[in-house]
């Protein structure tokens, strides 16, 4: 499904912050990307997701075969992209249900499909507030604007829920989370997973995986996979830490 | 419209009917282009016109008066009715190039204690209240739009409230110019006198039919607030890109009476909004709102003016501008804080958006304060759109050009919730997204 072949990639013409990453996740899959502050994992996450600020300098990604890197962010997430941000941005004036309204229908244009009306919309909503315990009174608020940290995850797992994509990047969906709030975005993302979709959580830390469990683990240090194993590899990184991951040689700056 | 000729028109005025009227108005007009003449037009030298040019409305060639065309234009009440709000029940006076229109206004009945009347009846019928506070609210000595204003008079409306009367709905006067208005001006009246604890909305709207163009409104509002009184006023100036106006709403408040404005501009070539308010009773507050809109090559200049010149006075106050185009816009905001209004307390805000490298805004808070003990904050902010929301929304499928229409929209929503009829902010919503976005973006809807 996706296919990252040598991507690399840097913000504000600075160095490379990624350097070379390769990484497949199929159908079905839940992949975490782990690592030490300033690994590269939340650039891949961005870089992904079409983060202007960043800019590609080699490499290639494919989301069932088309050029993702040729894609305006818009586009992506109509090819069934999504990430969840680490810092969901706040928009004032703008109501959660006219945002996620139009984001729907828009996706939904994109492939040819009828525009749902607001009542309509209003009986999706519901389904999927439940999932991630949300009032329904939130829909009427600001998006994100003067919401608590939990709440702002939570909304990013109800759009998520909302607009169904066919592959959902966590970016440290966890940070800043109590463990309830923790608890109820974990069980929001497994209820979501399908045979026809997959996950990438990117993570600092592995108590998030205590709940969403991965089929792989990748550790990235100074923009490479630096190791990459099952499930077991972030238990033993949460054990030992990230110091005993070989860092290379060339990323001691 | 230069200063020699507004004052040989002056004459055949006084001459041909505007010495009409109580004996002590021919006087006030004098008294005023007397002033007139001593001021002259602004010029940027002069601090409350410092970025604004009024060249083209000094240089122009209108008429002080709409002449014969202007005054024949016959409408009909389809051609006001999509400035009505849909609410053909309001006490609603219709004012066409500057003349009241009987025939178009609504002869909805009036309350007890509530007085609605054109200025030309009420100069004959309530000439009391008139020479009570004529002249003495609106300021002709410093502002010479205003003198200007007071010197050529000739219609309006005069709205009072006796004591003790809330009024539930809002009392509507629409200033309509049509194409015969072009090389003319219209210096039109209004007075609005709120009895003590009396409660009313007035709603202002300047609008312009058939893409009229070329012609000047210059319309002076005095406003006093008995004690304990509220008055919301509304000003909805969405007149063509080709008209210009200078309007002025000046109020006197007494002690704990509340004034509520808000200003709407989105249209003139060269438009200027004053809001003025001498709080001069104890505990008397404002509360001021302004939405502009600009494009293409439009300037328009807001100002306001709050005298707290009592204890224990208040001030809210927040404009927001959204530019695009070559447009320039300009807020000056000034607040005065006496030595005797101790306990001040002042808010001020400004907002701009910028939408084209091209569009300027120059802001200008100002405080000056006399009191030691007064807590007065002021904050002016000029931006382009977030780009982190452009990138959020646009994550989320929405494409570039809605999710900027949506930002654009939402950056003016914070003060048109503040508007507090649900018709007036529905309408301003609509052409707010009209110009921006799609339809029902609003946080609530």
């Amino acid at each position: 499904m996706l296919d990252i072949r040598n991507l690399q990639a840097r913000v504000g013409g600075g160095a490379d912050i990624l350097k070379g990453i390769t990484l497949h996740v199929n159908a079905g899959e839940v992949h975490a990307v782990m690592g030490p502050n300033g690994s590269g994992k939340s650039t891949l996450a961005q870089v992904l997701a079409g983060n202007p600020a960043y800019e590609v300098t080699g490499g290639s990604a494919t989301l069932d075969g088309n050029d993702l890197l040729a894609m305006q962010p818009e586009e992506r997430a109509h090819a069934g992209l999504f990430m969840a941000f680490q810092y969901p941005v706040e928009i004032p004036g703008v109501s959660n249900a006219y945002f996620l309204r139009s984001a729907y229908n828009e996706i939904r244009k994109a492939h040819g499909q009828d525009e749902v009306d607001p009542l309509e919309f209003l009986d999706i909503m519901e389904k999927n507030l439940a999932l991630v315990d949300m009032e329904p009174s939130m829909l009427n608020r600001s998006v994100n604007a003067g919401f608590s940290g939990g709440e702002k995850k939570r909304n990013e797992i109800l759009q998520m829920a909302v607009l169904r994509p066919r592959l959902a990047i966590l970016d440290e969906t966890d940070s800043g989370l109590d463990i309830d709030a923790l608890r109820i975005v974990a069980e929001g993302v497994n209820k979501l997973r399908r045979p026809d979709n997959a996950t990438i959580v990117v993570t600092h830390y592995q108590r998030l995986l205590n709940h969403i469990v991965p089929d792989f683990v990748h550790v990235l240090s100074a923009g490479r996979i630096v190791k990459s194993g099952g499930k077991e590899l972030a238990l033993e990184l949460e054990e030992k830490g990230y110091d005993w991951i070989e860092t290379p040689a060339e990323a001691v700056a | 419209m230069t200063a020699p000729v507004l004052l040989r028109e002056f004459e055949d005025f006084a001459a041909n009917g505007g010495g009409s009227g109580p004996s002590w108005l021919l006087p006030l007009r004098r008294a005023a282009i007397d002033r007139f003449a001593a001021l002259g037009f602004p010029t940027p030298k002069n601090e409350d016109w410092h970025f604004t040019s009024v060249a083209p409305i000094a240089e122009g060639t209108f008429r002080a008066l709409p002449g014969g065309p202007a005054r024949s234009v016959r409408l009909g009440a389809a051609d006001v009715e999509p400035f009505t709000f849909a609410r053909p029940d309001w006490i609603r006076l219709v004012f066409v190039n500057g003349r009241y229109d009987a025939a178009l206004s609504s002869g909805a009945a009036r309350p007890t204690g509530v007085t609605v009347t054109d200025l030309a009846r009420a100069w004959r019928e309530q000439p009391e209240v008139l020479e009570r506070h004529v002249g003495k609210v609106a300021d002709y000595q410093r502002t010479a739009f205003t003198a200007l204003n007071t010197a050529f008079m000739h219609d309006g409306a005069l709205i009072q409230l006796a004591p003790d009367v809330a009024l539930e709905t809002p009392i509507h006067l629409v200033f309509v110019s049509t194409p015969e208005a072009a090389g003319s001006a219209s210096h039109v009246r209004t007075l609005i006198v709120a009895g003590h604890h009396a409660r009313a909305t007035v709603i202002e709207s300047y609008v312009s039919l058939g893409g009229a163009t070329g012609y000047f409104t210059n319309a002076v509002t005095e406003a006093v607030l008995g004690d304990g009184a509220t008055l919301a006023h509304l000003k909805l100036q969405t007149e063509s890109e080709r008209a210009f106006h200078v309007g002025t709403l000046q109020a006197h408040q007494g002690r704990d009476s509340h004034l509520v404005s808000f200003a709407y501009a989105a249209g003139g070539e060269l438009a200027r909004t004053n809001v003025y308010t001498l709080l001069a009773g104890e505990g008397s507050g404002a509360t001021l709102h302004g939405l502009y809109l600009l494009d293409g090559e439009q300037h328009v200049d807001q100002q306001t003016r709050i005298e707290h010149a009592s204890p224990n006075t208040f001030s809210r106050e927040v404009y927001k501008g959204i530019l695009d185009g070559s447009s320039h816009g300009v807020f000056n905001g000034q607040v005065f804080v006496r030595p005797e209004a101790q306990k001040t307390d002042g808010k001020q805000e400004n907002n701009n958006l910028l939408l084209s490298a091209q569009a300027r805004i120059d802001t200008k808070p100002q405080l000056e304060i006399f009191a030691d003990d007064v807590k007065c904050t002021h904050g002016a902010t000029v931006g382009r759109l977030d780009e982190m929301a452009l990138f959020y929304m646009k994550s989320r499928g929405i494409g570039a050009e809605r999710a900027r229409k949506l930002l654009t929209y939402a950056f003016a929503a914070g003060v048109i919730e503040a508007v507090g009829v649900p018709e007036v902010r529905a309408e301003l919503e609509a052409l707010t997204l009209r110009r921006f976005a799609g339809a029902g973006a609003a946080a609530g809807s």
